[in-house]
């Protein structure tokens, strides 16, 4: 895409993206090593990381190195989700959304509510996941904690992974479906339309 | 039948039948607790035909050594030493070890394909080559049987010696008992052995003698002969309604499948959503400015 520089809008620095990435990347070794040992149907993902042992000896490094890279998320990101009336609002309208009928919506700032509710439940799930991952973790914890603990973890443990990939699934999509949103996480920078469009009361606070 | 544990009934993570047409007898350990005299030969036994060494522990003033279910110890006698009647003290030994479930929580916990299995005959098996090391099986089992190994990370529990049952002879526990206290046979012969020897206990004046074949599990392939069948939990401790927990149930159950369709069908709506209503792209006029 030719075009000036006049028309692109910084939206993440180099070290927004940098920890956007470690945890984005962390994230998908968690799911494929997760879902190998959460049904027989996935099991074959084992073979990614050398077999079912090492599957199972990497996933939980990977979680506590996920879990460092989402502290640094949150930290930078906390203050931008903060649920408005507006939020509420675009999420009853969520038909319009769908639809891609945006002008019908409140004006969004610089996160939509479908962005804040999944920031707000990853900021649920991901000390979740590592507390119960903790727990169920072998050799080193797990022998160490009652059975009762053991059992509850693991099945907490599972939910909580259902809900964060089902959210990471949406969010995925989303940024293919609002076309020049990548781009936002690759290159740090979004056209001025594509901001004025989808995130209007953001565009105006940066503009003026 | 010579060979009959080959015939696998059951293998962990796996959705689809086993091989199972041939039909095959189930089999039973039998153990008479009031027959036992904690000798601790079956012990011995075990550590000899299954070529396992425990390290030497140190005396906790009981007579159980090692102290527990270890990796290396896969059955321990536990002494307890009990007051039913005032003033008539009972030395209770059980022989703990793998009850051999016939729904073995273990299994049903089990990630990996064919790390637990469940042979024809009943016995629950650990295919350690297949196992990752995870842990679940502890989860998963009522009697806090198996035992991960801190050398190799596999999990190791009694196999009711599937090697000797399968080429026709009895478990080397059974074969070394010296007051004849295991028995080893067909699970309808070992209840009817049973019923025999409760006859006798209560003739000699324990009326609450009884079988402990727990139905909760769905019955177990090593039972007990109680003389206080009322009261299981005095032989140090034995589960009075074992049962597969309900959270391992609850999450080895429907959820599961349940929560991959779902994934699978949030993923699909995705590519729907794509191919029906289209992507948001920036609008002309906006592009303009
Ligand atoms: C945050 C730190 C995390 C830790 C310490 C952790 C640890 C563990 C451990 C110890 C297990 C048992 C298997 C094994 O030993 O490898 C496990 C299973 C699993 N983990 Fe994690 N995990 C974490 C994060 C995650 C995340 C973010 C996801 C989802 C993307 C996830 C998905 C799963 C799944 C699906 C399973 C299989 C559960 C089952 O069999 O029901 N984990 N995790
Ligand atoms: S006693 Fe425990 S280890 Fe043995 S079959 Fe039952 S659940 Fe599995």
């Amino acid at each position: 895409m030719a075009k000036s520089s006049s028309v692109l809008i910084k939206r993440y620095t180099a070290s927004d993206r940098l920890n956007h990435w470690t945890v984005a990347i962390t994230f998908m070794l968690l799911a494929l090593s997760g879902l190998a040992l959460f049904h027989p149907a996935f099991f074959f993902l084992t073979h990614l990381f050398g077999g079912g042992p090492w599957t199972r000896i990497l996933h939980p490094f990977a979680g506590v190195l996920l879990f460092a890279g989402f502290v640094g998320m949150m930290l930078r990101f906390w203050k931008l989700n903060r649920i408005t009336d507006d939020d509420r609002q675009w999420l009853r309208q969520v038909g319009d959304v769908i639809r891609n009928r945006e002008d019908r919506l409140p004006p969004v700032g610089h996160y939509n509510a479908g962005q804040k509710y999944l920031f707000w439940t990853m900021v649920v799930c991901i000390p979740l996941l590592l507390l119960t991952g903790v727990l169920v973790w072998r050799p080193y914890f797990a022998p160490l904690m009652p059975i009762f603990a053991v059992r509850l973890a693991v099945l907490l443990h599972a939910v909580a992974a259902f809900v964060i990939i089902a959210g990471i699934v949406v969010h995925i999509y989303a940024a293919i479906w609002v076309q020049g949103s990548v781009r936002a996480m690759t290159r740090g920078t979004v056209t001025r339309a594509w901001a004025k469009q989808h995130h209007p009361a953001w565009y105006r606070e940066i503009t003026k | 039948m010579a060979l009959q544990t080959l015939d696998i009934q059951r293998r962990s993570a796996t959705t689809t039948p086993s091989p199972g047409v041939r039909q095959t007898t189930e089999v039973a350990k039998l153990i008479d607790i009031s027959k036992c005299i904690g000798c601790k030969a079956c012990q011995t036994a075990c550590m000899e035909w299954n070529d396992i060494r425990d390290e030497v522990g140190s005396n906790a003033g009981t007579y159980d050594n090692p102290r527990d279910l270890t990796e290396n110890s896969w059955t321990v006698m536990r002494y307890s030493e009990v007051e039913v009647e005032q003033g008539k003290l009972e030395w209770l030994i059980r022989k703990d070890g793998c009850m051999h479930c016939a729904d073995p929580g273990c299994l049903k916990a089990c990630p990996s394909p064919g790390a637990i299995i469940q042979h024809g005959n009943g016995i629950v098996d650990f295919q350690q080559a297949n196992c990752i090391g995870c842990g679940y099986c502890i989860a998963g089992c009522p009697f806090n049987v198996p035992r991960i190994s801190r050398k190799d990370n596999k999990a190791y529990k009694c196999t009711l010696c599937s090697d000797r049952v399968g080429v026709g002879m009895e478990p080397a526990c059974v074969k070394t008992c010296p007051t004849g206290a295991i028995v080893f046979g067909s699970k309808t012969d070992m209840i009817q052995h049973a019923e025999a020897r409760i006859v006798d206990l209560k003739e000699r004046g324990y009326a609450k003698a009884g079988l402990y074949d727990p139905q909760g599990v769905g019955g177990t392939h090593v039972m007990y002969v109680l003389q206080h069948a009322d009261q299981p939990e005095l032989y140090h401790g034995l589960p009075r309604d074992p049962a597969i927990s309900p959270m391992v149930s609850l999450w080895k159950g429907v959820t599961k499948p349940l929560m991959s369709l779902g994934l699978g069908l949030v993923a699909l709506a995705g590519f729907f959503h794509y191919v029906t209503v289209g992507p948001n792209e920036v609008g002309d006029e906006e592009e303009e400015v």
